[in-house]
């Protein structure tokens, strides 16, 4: 053969691909996965290779995320990917402007128009090859199967591509809500576009001939399908190359360097044998030294049981509870001594609905006339859609149900931590109430079905991988963080050579770590209790469950009955009754279940309906945030100060004027500052034009001249509000730069955030559009009338508008603006006031003036008033309270607004207090836990709600639900 | 409002306890520490840069602060708890700027974990330039800001050609252990006893610059990779993962601008105060005084460095400042503010188009004036090859690696085709 031989290697983070050419033309080609067994799956896929190609020399180049290791540890030449890839493409296909390629782990994407720019995601970024594969495993379809069904949608659902944790908590409500699977399907997909598009082009369009290559893309067609039609491609300038998975390959082979030929035994002992380095440090100590140690933990761990009785010879009554959790339901009956006639657990395998409908037939069957069911009771994420379906008694909280069964094991118990599959629940427990409740934010839910989902991707089921664990001599120290990053640690850890052994025992420590540090914020053992309950599916886990004892330092409780304890709870919860209306047999024999998806008109907010129908006629509606799109009337007009600010902002309509308009975005800061720009441009004859509240599509029209993919969402919207005025045609728009806010002299300084601060440069920076208009975001002061006319006066010098009329403008301004803090506030009071009279409990949500945009809290006000609370913001009260003193130095006015807002919480017995937080919210790092002591020490409740451009409103729901039963329940101990 | 009672730092402490100082800037603050021991202070660098930093940070802060908040509590705490100290004859010391970053929470934040980790009775030294905080026992004299002023200048300068001269040394070493002489050296130059005049000062300069000179070198050929960024997780190697060790194994050579630039930063954010606002009259005269004179300062190594050696001077500062305001306004001042994209300008503008952009994973002024400015900076110079780096307590080292990499891929491409060769063989 001839010596022109060279070959590619590319080593990604989930297959090997190999490529031998000879000159351009490619003669052997291989692809695959290489269930992180890097070096010994390509070393064997070379090994075939020869069997099949007479080469015994060549030229050879390495590439890939997980090439690097194998290059360094192998001696053998190394290109970085992207680069790779750009060569290859250059050399075949040189007129394309544009490559998108979908990697195992990795997005890049590569301009090649005026001048070469390759990108390539964050260290926080989903929308990948591993993430489809995760949301396959969630829908238990293949890739393909899902690939096939979204070809099939009739709508697209709004799923979060930030990570897979994200895309999780959307996609499990939504399955549990019974929307149909070809919709998910399709929807992940755009996901995964919306990623690509908005995470790497950053304000570049992609446009002219793009090249799609990587795995993904050359497996999915739903996937091409919706690139396609997002980016308004056709079959010309949407190119598919049949080469598109060895592209680095090919790229790889391309740059081998030329004057240096190895021979093909010797490349494939280099990467068999090159030993990885390692590290050394990042290690722990084993769980378990010795099987004996291992055997008395069992052993002790035996004790905490519930007895078990035969249905099938039980007579008498019995009680149901059904856990309809996030991926895996549980049903559990008990019969008069609480003791457990039957149980059930099993992953929702996607629809939920039909799980239970096979669990009741079986066990109407079984019970005939000698068991009577006298109630049951649900509980968890799908909670309301199985109450509905099958007419069960009661819905009851999560919380409620797992401090219900906690109680029969450890009647005083003061601490429960319950790890399911998606979340991470612990609740205090101080003289029989709970005293408060942490739920892992969407972001750091490293939680169970992370195990199993990391344990298929290695080739292993769930069990069999943790009990790998136990006896690792030196488990892998993965730190405590999200998901995403998890992989990454993971993915290093094997770089240096660490076993499955000591990457399971790993898992199980991150898991306890996260719970532990991340959830609960302990710093000590001694903080979380001293009679510990821990349970949920995720503590059969034996190393999960060591880990958290070995971490603690003590030991735990951990029932038999761990998985089913919320169901548990449910059916003790439901003892009180005799007399169930659960479907009998004869109407289960006849259930059927339907689900359609629908858009609720009813307000702005265009909640994404799912609506169930059964077989009797009955319908159930969900998705919705209030009782409208449910159908029904709202409940009663509770006092809700979003709503009545919202209202209010409308009530800034334009008025013609001599100078010609100018436009506002209504976004960041405006939401504080708007009655004072409105009334100072309005007075000097300026037409003022605000953009309107925002919607999902705001967030769309901008979001491809978005620079950080981190920001938070408030900061994000932002580019669709600039867009629309622009697109209104308005010539000037007005967005200011405002390094100090507003001073209410209770803070050490007055500063804006960062962000607020200073958008303005970066709007004009990074957005197209706005070099066609008259942009004014001069830097201002608020301080004083003085100083705003110093800063304003040159930019609105242009207009014409002269010093003494602008004095005269900033005058009223501020008065107006006065006017309506002080507006604000006698509202807060009266809402305050009405709640008192009707008897209801009243909740200062919290957060930024920003946060009463629809898109941004995502009607969670309207949820709160749906559970019967009266709705106040921070701004509205925090003038009940006197100066606030802190820990931290508190120099920024809003700010300042919560910490006194909070102070007024702990004053009055009926008011609450939950913040939202915008993810990515620096500065909020800094308030939160301010917050929380100031909360906590006198003894009220601190709930935190995370929210981002998607927000499962279920998990939120749940929250508040707790925070309620809580309430309810330390009143009745009061009592 | 912030509770402002803290545990002071007394006179009496100052006789028998160990002040610990956390590893930002290895040069600049061996020098620091070395000239604060002449007067009686008994100081330690930490470095212990072990993963357990970070673990113990993320213990005892909230996990959402910043990285560099992270590992400062981390490496004090886990000082703390070494055994190797007695935490009650130990106070820490930190140096910050204040400004609407949540970085000047800092201090708060480290009286906050030391409470929370039992060791609330640790004194916290706030070492900033506008000096908020009143310690009986650490007093900044006049003099010791003068030695201070030089240790800072002294810094840059040795940061600057070890930086030039590693990449190419003919014995892997030399430049490194020239720098620790020099340090020690200084240390003891600057410290307690008479004042050196500032044409002793000048004089040394000269002698390092010439010291680094005489290092035998290979051929100057690496390509050049500025970093800019935040300004702890630029210059801490521990935060970094060492990054600019990195780069020179991976035969490039870093750029890195120096510590007085930042102050320069910061005297220059009081002009901005007083020319927009109009606030800081008092202040404005003596900002005057003090830019000129960092100025100068910064300006006569320059020449030095042009005159005597082959090493890259420093751009001025000044031409800093008017690049940065070609993209950017210079009211943008928390953080690192103007200052970032200004550096990234700078390098261009000096031949060092290959930039590492590094900053805390979520840091909020870095929206702004790092990645906020790529677009921008790109149509300013199309041969900009920047990459912004985030850095994290669970960033993994691979990705941050393979990233750099495809920036130093793309260096050579433009460079010279030829050595993407050198690159390809590790």
């Amino acid at each position: 053969m001839s010596n022109n031989l060279a070959l590619g290697i590319d080593i990604g983070s989930t297959t090997s691909k190999l490529v031998l050419m000879d000159g351009n033309k490619i003669i052997y080609s291989k692809y695959q996965r290489h269930l992180s067994r890097t070096r010994e799956t390509t070393a064997q896929m070379l090994r075939d290779m020869v069997a099949e190609v007479d080469v015994s020399a060549c030229r050879v180049a390495v590439s890939g995320s997980a090439g690097l290791g194998v290059a360094q540890s192998s001696g053998l030449d190394f290109v970085q990917e992207v680069y790779a890839t750009g060569e290859t493409v250059s050399a075949s296909e040189p007129d394309t402007s544009v490559v998108i390629e979908l990697g195992g782990e990795d997005a890049k994407v590569i301009f090649f128009k005026g001048g070469i720019d390759e990108r390539m995601n964050g260290t926080c970024a989903g929308g990948t090859g591993a993430f489809i594969d995760q949301m396959a495993v969630l829908l238990n379809m293949t890739i393909d199967e899902m690939d096939k069904a979204s070809l099939k949608a009739q709508r697209l659902y709004p799923i979060a591509s930030r990570c897979g944790v994200f895309a999780k908590t959307d996609i499990q409500p939504l399955l549990n809500q019974g929307a149909r699977k070809e919709d998910i399907a399709a929807s992940i997909f755009q996901a995964v576009v919306n990623q690509t598009v908005a995470g790497l082009a950053q304000g570049r369009k992609i446009d002219g001939k793009v090249m799609f290559l990587g795995g993904p893309l050359y497996y999915c067609d739903g996937l091409k399908k919706r690139f396609c039609e997002t980016l308004d491609l056709n079959e010309t300038t949407a190119v598919f190359p049949e080469y598109g998975l060895y592209a680095v390959a090919i790229g790889a082979a391309l740059c081998a360097n030329k004057d240096k030929s190895v021979t093909v035994p010797s490349i494939i002992d280099k990467i068999a044998s090159g030993s990885d380095q390692k590290s050394g440090a990042d290690r722990l100590l084993p769980l378990f030294k010795s099987q004996d140690e291992y055997s008395a933990f069992a052993e002790r761990h035996n004790i905490a049981s519930v007895p078990a009785r035969n249905l099938d010879t039980y007579q008498g009554n019995a009680w149901l509870g059904i856990d309809c959790g996030s991926t895996t339901t549980k049903l559990v009956l008990i019969a008069e001594d609480k003791s457990v006639l039957y149980s059930f657990y099993s992953s929702n395998k996607g629809n939920p609905v039909e799980l239970v409908r096979e669990c009741l037939v079986d066990l109407r069957q079984r019970c005939g006339d000698r068991v009577k069911i006298c109630g049951s009771s649900v509980t968890g994420y799908g909670e309301e859609l199985i109450k509905n379906a099958f007419n069960v008694d009661e819905g009851v909280v999560e919380t409620i149900a797992h401090y219900t069964a906690a109680k029969y094991f450890q009647p005083d118990v003061d601490f429960i931590l319950d790890i399911g599959g998606q979340d991470i629940k612990c609740f205090k427990v101080r003289n029989g109430a709970i005293e408060s409740i942490f739920l892992n934010e969407a972001c750091s839910s490293g939680c169970g079905s992370f195990i199993e989902t990391f344990a298929k991707s290695m080739g292993y089921d769930a069990k069999e991988f943790a009990k790998l664990g136990l006896f690792a001599k030196a488990p892998v120290n993965l730190g405590s963080r999200c998901t995403v990053f998890m992989n990454s640690s993971v993915k290093q850890s094997q770089k240096e050579g660490a076993t499955v052994e000591e990457i399971s025992a790993g898992l199980s420590v991150s898991v306890v770590k996260n719970a532990i540090y991340k959830v609960i914020r302990a710093a000590s053992a001694y903080d979380l209790g001293q009679r510990i309950v821990v349970q949920g599916g995720t503590f059969y886990n034996d190393a999960v469950l060591r880990a958290f004892e070995l971490e603690l330092g003590k030991n735990v409780i951990r029932p038999d009955i761990s998985g089913l304890m919320g169901a548990y709870g449910a059916a003790l919860h439901i003892m009180h009754l005799n007399k169930s209306t659960l479907l009998s047999k004869e109407e289960l024999d006849n259930f059927t279940h339907t689900s359609s998806s629908a858009v609720c008109k009813g307000c702005v907010n265009q909640c994404p309906l799912t609506v169930n129908r059964f077989s009797d006629g009955k319908m159930f509606i969900s998705g919705n945030r209030c009782q409208k799109g449910a159908g029904l009337e709202s409940t009663s007009a509770l006092p809700n100060l979003y709503e009545w600010k919202r209202e209010y902002f409308k009530s800034f309509k334009p008025v013609k004027g001599s100078r010609g308009t100018v436009g506002i975005p209504m976004a960041l800061g405006m939401f504080e500052l708007a009655p004072l720009w409105y009334s100072l441009f309005t007075s000097l004859g300026f037409e003022v034009v605000f953009s309107a509240l925002s919607t999902r599509k705001t967030y769309e029209r901008g979001q491809f001249s978005i620079p950080s993919d981190t920001a938070c969402y408030p900061a994000k919207i932002m580019h669709g509000h600039m867009a629309e005025l622009v697109e209104m045609g308005i010539k000037n728009i007005f967005y200011p730069g405002l390094t100090y806010n507003v001073n209410e002299g209770a803070s050490d300084n007055h500063y804006n955030c960062p962000v607020v601060a200073y958008y303005s440069e970066l709007l004009d920076s990074n957005m197209e559009q706005l070099k066609g208009v008259n942009f004014m975001r001069p830097y201002l002061s608020l301080d004083s009338r003085a100083e705003l006319l110093k800063t304003l006066y040159p930019a609105l010098n242009a207009f014409g508008v002269e010093k003494p009329e602008l004095r005269i403008a900033i005058k009223k301004a501020f008065e107006d603006y006065k006017a309506y803090t002080k507006l604000v506030q006698k509202q807060g009071e009266a809402a305050i006031a009405e709640a008192r009279k009707s008897g209801n409990r009243i909740m200062i949500l919290a957060g930024r003036p920003y946060h009463i945009d629809p898109e941004i809290s995502h009607g969670i006000d309207k949820l709160a008033n749906s559970l019967g609370f009266a709705v106040v913001t921070e701004d509205s009260v925090f003038h009940l309270a006197p100066v606030q003193y802190v820990k931290v130095l508190d120099q920024w006015t809003f700010h300042s607004r919560l910490y006194r807002a909070a102070r007024y919480a702990t004053e009055a017995p009926d008011v609450e207090f939950v913040q939202m937080v915008s993810f990515g919210c620096g500065i909020d790092a800094i308030t939160t836990d301010e917050l929380h002591t100031i909360l906590e020490s006198a003894g009220k409740h601190y709930t935190q709600i995370k929210i981002d451009d998607i927000t499962n409103l279920g998990a939120v729901k749940i929250r508040l639900r707790s925070l309620l039963g809580a309430l309810e329940d330390k009143e009745n101990n009061a009592k | 409002m912030q509770n402002k009672s803290f545990v002071p730092f007394t006179k009496e402490m100052k006789k028998d306890y160990t002040i610990l100082v956390p590893n930002m800037l290895p040069i600049h603050f061996k020098l620091i520490i070395s000239v604060l021991e002449t007067y009686g202070y008994n100081m330690e660098l930490l470095d212990y840069a072990g993963p357990e930093v970070a673990e113990t940070g993320l213990k005892y802060t909230h996990n959402d602060t910043c990285y560099p908040a992270i590992l400062v509590v981390g490496q004090f705490i886990h000082a703390l708890k070494s055994g190797k100290y007695d935490p009650h004859k130990t106070a820490l010391i930190m140096f910050q700027t204040g400004g609407g970053c949540r970085a000047s929470n800092y201090i708060s934040l480290i009286r906050k974990a030391l409470e929370k980790a039992g060791y609330g009775y640790v004194p916290v030294i706030s070492f900033s330039m506008a000096g908020i905080e009143r310690h009986p026992g650490f007093h900044l004299s006049i003099k010791k800001m003068y030695s201070m002023l030089y240790a800072v200048l002294y810094g840059d300068l040795i940061m600057s050609l070890v930086n030039q001269t590693k990449p190419y040394e003919a014995v892997k070493g030399t430049a490194d252990s020239l720098a620790a002489l020099w340090t020690e050296r200084l240390g003891r130059q600057l410290g307690s006893g008479a004042v050196v005049r500032y044409s002793k000062i000048k004089e040394t300069y000269k002698k390092i610059i010439k010291d680094f000179d005489g290092i035998p070198i290979k051929k100057r050929d690496a390509v050049k990779v500025g970093i800019v960024g935040e300004i702890y997780v630029k210059y801490s190697p521990l935060a970094n993962n060492s990054l600019e060790q990195m780069l020179i194994d991976e035969g490039a050579e870093p750029v890195v601008p120096g510590l007085l630039d930042f102050c320069l930063y910061i005297v220059n954010n009081v002009f901005v105060e007083y020319r927009i606002y109009g606030r800081k009259k008092l202040l404005y005269p003596f900002a005057r005084i003090a830019y000129k004179v960092l100025c100068d300062k910064k300006d006569y190594i320059s020449r030095l460095v042009k005159k005597f050696s082959n090493f890259n001077p420093w751009v001025s500062f000044d031409k800093t400042v008017k690049l940065a305001e070609k993209l950017i306004s210079t009211a943008v001042k928390m953080g690192e503010g103007w200052l970032l994209t200004g550096e990234m300008l700078e390098l261009a503008e000096s031949g060092c188009t290959n930039i590492v952009c590094t900053q805390p994973f979520g840091c909020l002024p870095n929206h702004i004036c790092g990645k906020g400015m790529m677009k921008p900076l790109k149509e300013y110079n199309p041969n900009i090859n920047v990459i912004a780096i985030d850095y994290d307590a669970g960033a993994s080292r691979v990705n941050q690696e393979n990233r750099i990499k495809l920036m130093l891929f793309n260096a050579l491409r433009t460079q010279k085709t030829e050595s993407v060769k050198e690159l390809i063989t590790t």
